[in-house]
């Protein structure tokens, strides 16, 4: 690592260190970049228990669980999925904690607070694959 | 791991200083020098609890389109599904998890036409499927930081 990272940057697209800055800069505000910094692994954080959790919500109410849902401070992610066969579930929330206790008392809780009885927790027994994208490689 | 290494991780990892010299910027806010600050970078990057540091790019402002897929794969096709699945440079997570579709990865491509494709070259590559492709409709929360514990 050096002290001028985005001098590093720019010597390599061959633009100015000041215009390289500016366009992440303006990436970041409007949105083209959604965060910039360090990308952490939650498991060696404590969060030794991720549980997918999905739920089987009335399309009428997606807009008012997923906010529930997203609003936990457990939750990482939560999307409202297309639905397929033999898959009952359609609201998805990644919920994170030190163990799968914990896992299952957020997600409880989040039952309750919802009424959504239907939901399942899945939790990874093994990482395949975590990766960055890389874009506009093909 | 001691406090200022938290704070460290809890500054940069929502609020990495876009400058000429970033981390001086960050010692100047933690009261350590630039030289300690890229140290300590170095040394958590090393032992692994921060993976990368960088851009998080929104697939969909840059014309992309992503989605999630789930596979129930039999023991004796694991290796070979997931060595397919993973040769794609387009899957960025892939997880095992305790369920009869016991698979799951992400996928990000330039168009839908493309992901209908792979997972099709999946299937065929491994003998499995169908695969359940889950595209978001609505995001409700997006890789937001967890709180250091």
């Amino acid at each position: 690592m050096t002290p001028r990272p985005f001098v590093d940057i720019a010597a390599q697209v061959g633009m100015s260190p000041e215009e390289v800055i500016s366009r992440v800069d303006r990436w970041k505000q409007e949105g083209t970049i959604r965060r910039f910094g360090a990308m952490v692994r939650h498991q060696r954080l404590g969060y030794t228990a991720n549980a997918m959790s999905a739920w089987d919500v009335p399309e009428g109410r997606s807009e008012e669980v997923g906010r529930i849902l997203a609003a936990a401070p457990e939750v990482s992610h939560c999307y409202e999925r297309t639905r397929a066969e033999q898959w009952d579930f359609n609201v998805f929330a990644m919920i994170h904690g030190g163990s799968p206790e914990e896992c299952e008392k957020v997600a409880a809780d989040l039952a309750r607070k919802t009424g959504i009885e239907n939901y399942s927790l899945l939790y990874s027994s093994r990482e395949f694959k975590k990766i960055s994208m890389k874009y506009f490689i093909e | 791991m001691d406090e200022i290494n938290k704070q460290l991780i809890t500054l940069i990892q929502s609020d990495f200083p876009i400058t000429d010299r970033p981390y001086a910027a960050i010692g100047r806010q933690l009261g350590i020098s630039e030289q300690e600050v890229i140290s300590r970078i170095e040394e958590i990057m090393k032992s692994g609890e921060i993976r990368r540091l960088g851009a998080s790019f929104d697939s969909r402002r840059l014309g992309y389109t992503s989605t999630l897929c789930a596979l129930h794969v039999p023991r004796e096709k694991l290796e070979k599904a997931v060595a397919a699945i993973n040769s794609y440079h387009n899957v960025t997570h892939n997880y095992e998890r305790n369920h009869y579709y016991n698979v799951w990865f992400t996928l990000i491509a330039p168009s839908r036409e493309r992901i209908g494709e792979i997972l099709m070259e999946i299937e065929k590559a491994a003998g499995v499927g169908p695969v359940l492709d889950l595209p978001a409709t609505r995001l409700f929360k997006i890789q937001v930081d967890l709180p250091m514990i």
